[in-house]
């Protein structure tokens, strides 16, 4: 443990000398994919750097890309505290235990972990509260489709992705009750052939609506082949296939919460949090929706859109049973977060099997 | 017209040099890539190469080092074996899942009960994974002849899947919220492997390295095995004259580099990585043949070409994080260096000649 | 749960689209191995013909420009492969792993700034009459023109192996690079064409993915398929025809059952995606006892001298 003493001391020491000389605060993303991935890594690059347009000269960013969950996350965590950094964002789950190690012995870096559960003193977890997004999907979905059939691009089955599933199902089937799921799993975040072939399978077998919580454009580019197919954007706009076939999109908005956290690094009112923000504090954003949704589903999207911000709305408000029938929320009862966070079943309806 | 004439015996003093130049080779196209890229390429390389060694921060790199190179060497002495004999495991990627896979198993089976058995057990576990694996391709070579080199290529991606299979279902942490992947086993006191001196890098991963450098070394020099395996690579039919009898030897020479994959596997899921996930591979399998082949086959070449990687492994992501460059950079740098140096150790088999055009080959 | 709603003919359509990158890095691989050389860079060839393609159908807003593009970039990045392991006798597996981790670093530095574009769209063949047919339409007339290189490739290369001299000398070099020499063909030249082949092939079906199956750049888009190429060909037994048939096989599993999954039935997904190479190894295996082994100089390194 004499060790890490010393490297407390010595980041401690570092860090003293880093505010003395410069007074910038410097700030550390570690990145689980490539900035150039046009998703989940790409819209956390664009955060960091909404914090250096915030504090131009003040804030000094550094990032590191592609880094393995693993040993080699613990070690480039390290590096950066070690290079001065006060506050380091982890953008990616699999960061979890890593992040804590270092954290423990660096106690006066901040740490902020993306998605996580388990926090420290100088650990603050983050997290979107994507499912709000995919209720103004499930609702446009629902009323778009004239095959009935949604098709679902899922990635793990994890209960981040349960949660998509659920959300936009309960909502595309509150507006049409004929509806229907097809969800392929995939079994990565990013693969653009095998995202490709999927989107293909699920069109071929009737889908008029894809819904992907993946990262690439290839679904929306099978989508634009067939020609009477819409999507939706994920994770960023995707904007380049608007207005046709995406129609609108869930954007991962974190530029704001970096920002803030930024700040609070800066005039030391830094505490730790568990943040799962949604629609409200802009943590998701719905993209554009585009003229080719008719104009009355539309405002009925934004009407939904602005009542789950304000908080009027529980994207899971009752009465909902499981997918086994049993109970699980009576009416008016809307979803607690414990519930939701750990989310691994289906609601009644759909009629896949979720994997286990 | 450059003509390659093969010396009669390996040149020493080429071995030595070859791998130095390369470096510096390396570090001028690198310094051209760099500074393409708009870096200061003098920086860049010091970066790289001399901070994690030097720099302020290389008590924390140094042991690091260790860290990254330990599994690289461990598998790339293995490899070296059967590559002196002319038996092509390029398998150990999976060799080293499988490893993963039954050590952690063995150690999640027993969770929570502490006993010090447990990490010992692991160890077999992992061990007999891996040798497990490579005896797939080992014993398809002795009864049918197959090509070991595909078959154990082919069954890198059959483990990919089955590390899938484990961190979605049997493996998962029960506790972990859905989230792929087992229980930290950094968390698990009997199955930690954690440091042994703090601070220093060494776990029993690291530590293995170290003897398996020092036992092939006597084995190859001072024991007949090793002479055998060394006859075969050089002269295969003056070793079957010789009365070594090749089914021994590919079920050794397979078995023990499967088996040091394994432990490498073991070693790292136990301790640095901590647990088993669908992408706990990143490719350590693969590195060691270029490691191995890096080290020209040699016990101690194979230590320093660890190393090396582990540096440039190292180094490039701090380059990353102070200089921003980009991960593909560093990446493409690697891609040179390995070029540099297979390309250069032609010189220490062959004599370059300067031929009259048209002269006999 | 209904299988009725997996339309046949449009799965085996999707599934020769999925299949057409594999077949293509794997015939180029399969002339290259014929000669006696294991080049294990298919993946870092891919991806490379993929930004190449990517990036000149972008500027030229010609497909066509990019798809030549390809085979020149992947048989660029081979010529390295080629000079390391012909020239300077170095190990074909190592050179072929720094290929790919080359390979991927460099497309990954080229293509920065393309990430987020649309390439130009590939016009299908669409014929009067032929492609409307049903059946035959969707599944022979209606796809875009590499997928029918693809297969034109496969029944030249076959022809070549099989009827010509070239084809001779190539399977010559393969089976005894000796025997070869002392008959007086230039082992080292054989062997070079065929990795610049192999390059060209691999670049080419890395566009593919790039420009047509998906199309987008991003970085390791490849996502592993120059690996599967390698099965491939072992699991062909160094057949062209075969290789065909197993790239539809390859590319149907993977196809196969995502439609299963989207028809709502639970699939074993792991135990299917490694399925293809534990039959590869059975056929390995059978074919050890046959007489169409693997090129029996597969992997060893010549030099005049020996």
């Amino acid at each position: 443990m004499k060790l890490t003493k010393f490297l407390a001391t010595a980041a401690l020491t570092m860090g003293l000398a880093t505010t003395a000389l410069a007074e910038k605060t410097k700030v550390g993303f570690v990145y689980v994919g490539p900035v150039g991935d046009g998703g989940w890594t790409y819209e956390h690059d664009q955060g960091r750097k909404a914090v250096e347009e915030a504090f131009g000269d003040d804030v000094e960013t550094v990032y590191v890309e592609n880094v393995p969950e693993g040993p080699d996350a613990e070690r480039v965590m390290t590096q950066m505290a070690l290079e001065g950094a006060d506050l380091i964002f982890t953008t990616s789950f699999g960061y979890m235990d890593q992040t804590l190690n270092v954290a423990k012995k660096f106690p006066n870096v901040k740490f902020e972990h993306a998605t996580g559960y388990k926090t420290a003193p100088n650990v603050s977890v983050y997290s979107a509260r994507f499912y709000e997004g995919r209720a103004v999907q499930g609702h446009i979905a629902g009323r778009m489709t004239e095959t009935n059939t949604i098709g679902y691009i899922a990635s793990f089955p994890i209960p981040e992705v349960v949660r998509g599933i659920n959300s936009a199902y309960l909502h595309a089937k509150k507006v049409n009750p004929d509806v229907e799921f097809k969800i392929i799993w995939v079994y990565t975040w990013f693969d653009p052939a095998k995202e490709a072939d999927a989107a293909k399978a699920l069109i071929e077998q009737g889908a008029d609506v894809i819904l992907q919580h993946t990262d690439s454009t290839a679904p929306q580019a099978a989508a634009q082949a067939a020609g009477n197919v819409i999507t939706f954007g994920q994770a960023s706009d995707m904007s380049e296939y608007a207005p046709f076939p995406r129609v609108s999109s869930i954007i991962d908005n974190w530029a704001p919460y970096y920002v803030q956290r930024t700040k609070a690094v800066m005039d030391g009112s830094w505490e730790t949090v568990s943040t799962w923000d949604g629609i409200g504090a802009g943590m998701v954003g719905i993209g554009e929706i585009s003229d080719r949704v008719p104009a009355e589903v539309k405002e009925e999207a934004e009407a939904l859109r602005d009542m789950l911000a304000s908080g009027e709305y529980h994207a899971f408000t009752g009465p909902i049973n499981k997918q086994d029938g049993s109970a699980w929320l009576a009416d008016g009862e809307t979803a607690d977060d414990g519930t939701l966070a750990g989310m691994n079943f289906y609601v009644e309806g759909l009629t896949a099997e979720l994997p286990q | 017209m450059i003509r390659l004439e093969k010396r009669p015996q390996p040149s020493r003093a080429w071995s030595l040099l070859t791998p130095l130049v390369a470096v510096i080779i390396t570090m001028f196209a690198g310094g051209l890539l760099f500074a393409a890229l708009g870096k200061n390429p003098f920086e860049a390389i010091r970066v790289i190469f001399y901070d994690p060694l030097f720099g302020e921060f290389a008590f924390y790199y140094r042991p690091q080092l260790l860290v990254k190179g330990g599994p690289l060497i461990l598998i790339a002495i293995g490899l070296s074996l059967g590559f002196r004999a002319g038996i092509w495991n390029i398998g150990a990627e999976g060799q080293y899942i499988m490893g993963a896979i039954c050590g952690a198993g063995a150690g999640l089976a027993f969770y929570p009960t502490e006993s010090v058995l447990i990490f010992p057990l692991m160890v077999i576990a992992g061990a007999l994974g891996g040798w497990a694996w490579a005896m797939i391709p080992a014993v398809l070579k002795v009864k049918f002849g197959t090509n070991e080199i595909l078959v154990s290529l082919m069954l890198v991606y059959v483990a990919e899947q089955m590390l899938a299979s484990m961190s979605l279902g049997l493996l998962k942490n029960p506790e972990g919220f859905g989230f792929p992947g087992s229980r930290n086993l950094q968390g698990y006191e009997s199955a930690f492997n954690s440091e042994l001196i703090a601070g220093t890098g060494m776990h029993w991963g690291v530590v293995a390295a170290f003897i398996a450098v020092i036992l092939s070394y006597v084995l190859l020099n001072k024991h007949i095995l090793g002479y055998n395996i060394r006859l075969t690579g050089e002269a295969p039919r003056a070793a079957r004259f010789g009365g070594v009898n090749p089914t021994r030897l590919i079920l050794f020479c397979l078995g023990i580099s499967g088996m040091l994959a394994g432990l490498a596997g073991l070693f790292e899921v136990s301790g640095p990585a901590g647990q088993i996930s669908i992408d706990f591979n990143v490719g350590y399998g693969f590195t060691a043949i270029i490691v191995a082949f890096l080290g020209r086959l040699h016990p101690v070449g194979i230590l320093l070409a660890g190393l090396l990687m582990a540096l440039t492994y190292i180094g490039g992501e701090i380059a990353q994080g102070t200089l921003s460059l980009p991960a593909a950079a560093i990446q493409v740098f690697q891609g040179m260096l390995l070029f540099f140096l297979l390309a250069l150790d032609v010189l220490t088999n062959f004599r370059i000649r300067l031929a009259a055009k048209g002269a006999a080959a | 749960m209904d299988l009725s709603t997996i339309n046949p003919v449009l799965l085996i359509a999707s599934l020769m689209v999925a299949a057409t990158p594999l077949l293509l890095a794997a015939i180029g691989e399969l002339v290259v191995e014929k000669a006696g050389v294991l080049n294990l860079g298919v993946e870092g060839m891919m991806i490379i013909g993929a930004i190449c393609g990517f990036a000149i159908a972008v500027e030229t807003t010609n497909p066509y420009a990019g798809l030549l593009a390809a085979m020149v970039g992947g048989a660029v990045l081979s010529l390295l492969f080629a000079f390391l392991t012909q020239v300077a006798l170095a190990n074909q597996v190592a050179s072929g792993l720094a290929l790919t981790l080359f390979g991927l670093g460099l497309s990954a530095l080229l293509g920065q700034n393309y990430v987020g574009i649309k390439p130009p769209a590939m016009s299908k063949l669409d014929l009067p009459i032929l492609s409307d047919l049903p059946v035959v339409g969707p599944i022979l007339f209606s796809h875009d023109p590499v997928l029918y290189i693809g297969i034109a490739l496969t029944a030249a290369t076959w022809a070549m192996l099989k009827y010509t001299r070239v084809g001779l000398v190539l399977r010559a070099v393969g089976e005894n690079h000796e025997a070869a020499h002392a008959l007086g063909y230039h082992v080292v030249r054989v062997r070079v064409l065929a990795i610049l082949f192999g390059g060209a092939c691999a670049g080419l079906g890395g566009a593919y993915i790039s420009l047509i199956r998906v199309p987008q750049w991003t970085e390791g888009m490849t996502a592993g398929i120059g690996w599967i190429a390698l099965a491939l060909v072992v699991f062909a037994s160094w057949k062209p025809w075969r290789v065909l048939l197993g790239a539809y096989l390859f590319g149907g599993i993977n196809v196969l059952q995502l439609n299963l999954q989207a028809a709502g039935i639970a699939v074993p997904v792991e135990y299917l995606a490694m399925s293809p190479y534990i039959i590869t190894i059975l056929v390995l295996v059978i074919m050890s006892t046959d007489k169409s082994r693997a090129p029996a100089s597969l992997g060893r390194i010549f030099h005049a001298s020996q």
